[in-house]
């Protein structure tokens, strides 16, 4: 059953009996030809995508809470394809444009909201390298707008311009960037997979996979065994516990993101700020409240919440950007587990085991790639060949030295 | 995170700089045979286990010692802490 302006008012004016669940509570089958695991945005929009773009439809998503309850409830639901590098930009670029048809893809309302993402720069060396980033979003089709100071003054008057240490000179601005209703993505995937014949089967954790002769043919799980053609791994966060049960050691480290969300407060901030000296980023959603974060508490880690050190960081970075912040009143903080990369990018690839595949390292941005990373994750599990957008994302790429060190910080996982 | 330096004892976790897994300390030998696949495992793969995990800290903002400490990575408990000169010289490694 689809949404449309006429149902809504249909179901307003009949009392809302009509709606029924959005997608089915089945039990688990003896046998797919898919086994996804991990129920998060990333797992749903594999199965979405597995089914709409690639006619395979014999796939279960399992999740060992319930559904969509790890990062993709967790993040600050920023989408943006602001990257630089060829291995990553034209991936968010194509994570983009699935973004802005999303929603009439999936006829669900992900409250996609296309107010802009600006980066600040505080010094004429950051402002040359913003202008090649810029240069290298228009080579990706995703266009880029470089601001100066009065540029930033029009979008952004309530910004502290003449901070003695950290002046504000101007930022790179992509006006298709936003922010989209996290929770909602989750579930149009879920329905809109649900509805092509995915089972969604959540409680039910992975404990094991069986492989035999090199081949993995089967997981165990909490609800018995479940044989499978091909199992795609898709549990950033866990990736190090969940493929260590496969005997395999990733470039990978779990660290915590934390982000804070204030009282409610009358529109003022237009899209994304990003501030350019301490780590500092923050929207205002649509309910009003500021979401901001900074910087990962920088150890590994598998608690989802963080220390109050990082909490001081970010504060002080917000109170130097824009000082009014000053005046909210921060109702949350929370944690979420990220996968954090050998160099900051993530991985969609084959393990050496067959019938095995691994979505994961999305370090503090798998949001944006949410409908990216289940295209192209689908596209490597239908035809076994990757998508071309996601063909940098290799698990052996230290090994051949094609990394992709956005932040050029090399291996060492906390400072990316 | 509370560290309790053996020296300098209990100190915030804000002066500290993390490295990671203090597998770190044991550095391949660059002369063998198999040196860039075991240098590529040491630089870039981990353990990243959900428990007890021994790693590296730097007392940046103290006495500029490395300390191995030993925390568990669900609780952040710390069980043990180690000058890593004392845990490198135990396991026959110069400085």
């Amino acid at each position: 059953m689809g949404f449309s302006a006429f149902r809504i008012i249909k179901e307003g004016l009949t009392g809302n009996r009509g709606w029924t669940p959005h997608w089915r509570d089945p039990e688990p089958k003896a046998q797919y030809d898919i086994v996804i695991v991990g129920g998060g945005g990333h797992g749903l929009s594999t199965a979405y995508y597995l089914a709409r773009e690639f006619g395979i439809t014999n796939v279960a998503v399992l999740e060992k809470g319930w559904l969509a309850s790890g990062n993709v409830a967790r993040n600050t639901t920023i989408v943006r394809s602001n990257y630089m590098l060829p291995g990553n930009e034209p991936f968010y670029e194509f994570s983009l444009k699935l973004w802005e048809g999303l929603e009439q893809d999936f006829n669900y309302n992900a409250m996609m909201s296309q107010r802009g993402i600006v980066n600040l720069y505080h010094s004429d060396g950051q402002r040359d390298a913003f202008a090649r980033r810029g240069n290298a979003m228009h080579l990706a089709g995703a266009g880029a707008v470089l601001l100066d100071r009065d540029g930033i003054r029009q979008l952004c008057p309530f910004l502290n311009f003449d901070n003695s240490r950290f002046p504000i000179h101007g930022g790179l601005w992509q006006p298709r960037g936003g922010t989209a209703r996290h929770d909602a993505v989750a579930w149009g995937y879920a329905r809109g997979a649900d509805r092509r014949g995915v089972d969604i089967i959540q409680n039910c954790e992975v404990t094991g996979f069986r492989i035999e002769n090199g081949r993995c043919i089967a997981v165990e799980t909490t609800r018995g065994p479940i044989r499978a053609k091909k199992v795609g791994v898709c549990v950033a966060g866990s990736s190090g516990r969940v493929m260590a049960m496969a005997g395999m050691r990733l470039p990978i480290e779990s660290q915590v993101l934390q982000a804070f969300v204030t009282e409610g407060l009358k529109p003022i901030i237009p899209g994304v700020v990003t501030f350019g000296v301490g780590h500092f980023y923050i929207s205002q959603s649509d309910k009003g409240g500021l979401v901001f974060g900074g910087d990962l508490d920088g150890y590994n880690t598998y608690a989802q919440r963080g220390n109050l050190q990082l909490v001081n960081d970010v504060i002080e970075a917000g109170m130097t950007m824009m000082p009014m912040i000053g005046r909210a009143r921060v109702l949350r903080s929370w944690g979420g587990l990220v996968d954090m990369s050998m160099d900051g990018s993530p991985f969609i690839d084959r393990t050496h085991i067959d019938g095995l595949y691994f979505n994961g390292g999305w370090c503090y941005g798998g949001f944006k790639a949410t409908p990216a990373s289940g295209f192209c994750y689908a596209h490597l599990l239908a035809k076994d060949e990757p998508h071309s957008v996601a063909r940098a994302y290799r698990l052996d790429r230290y090994r051949t030295g094609a990394l992709i060190d956005e932040e050029a910080t090399g291996p060492n996982p906390n400072l990316h | 995170m509370i560290i309790n330096h053996p020296l300098l004892g209990p100190r915030d976790a804000a002066e500290f700089t993390y490295l990671g897994d203090a597998c770190l300390i044991e550095r391949p030998d660059p002369e063998a045979e198999n040196a860039i696949e075991v240098f590529h495992d040491y630089v870039y793969l981990r353990d990243n286990p959900a428990g007890e995990h021994r790693e590296l800290w730097f007392h940046e903002h103290g006495d500029r010692s490395w300390l191995v400490v030993t925390r568990n990575t669900l609780t952040h408990e710390i069980s043990k802490v180690e000058l890593a000169r004392d845990v490198a010289l135990s396991r026959g490694r110069g400085i």
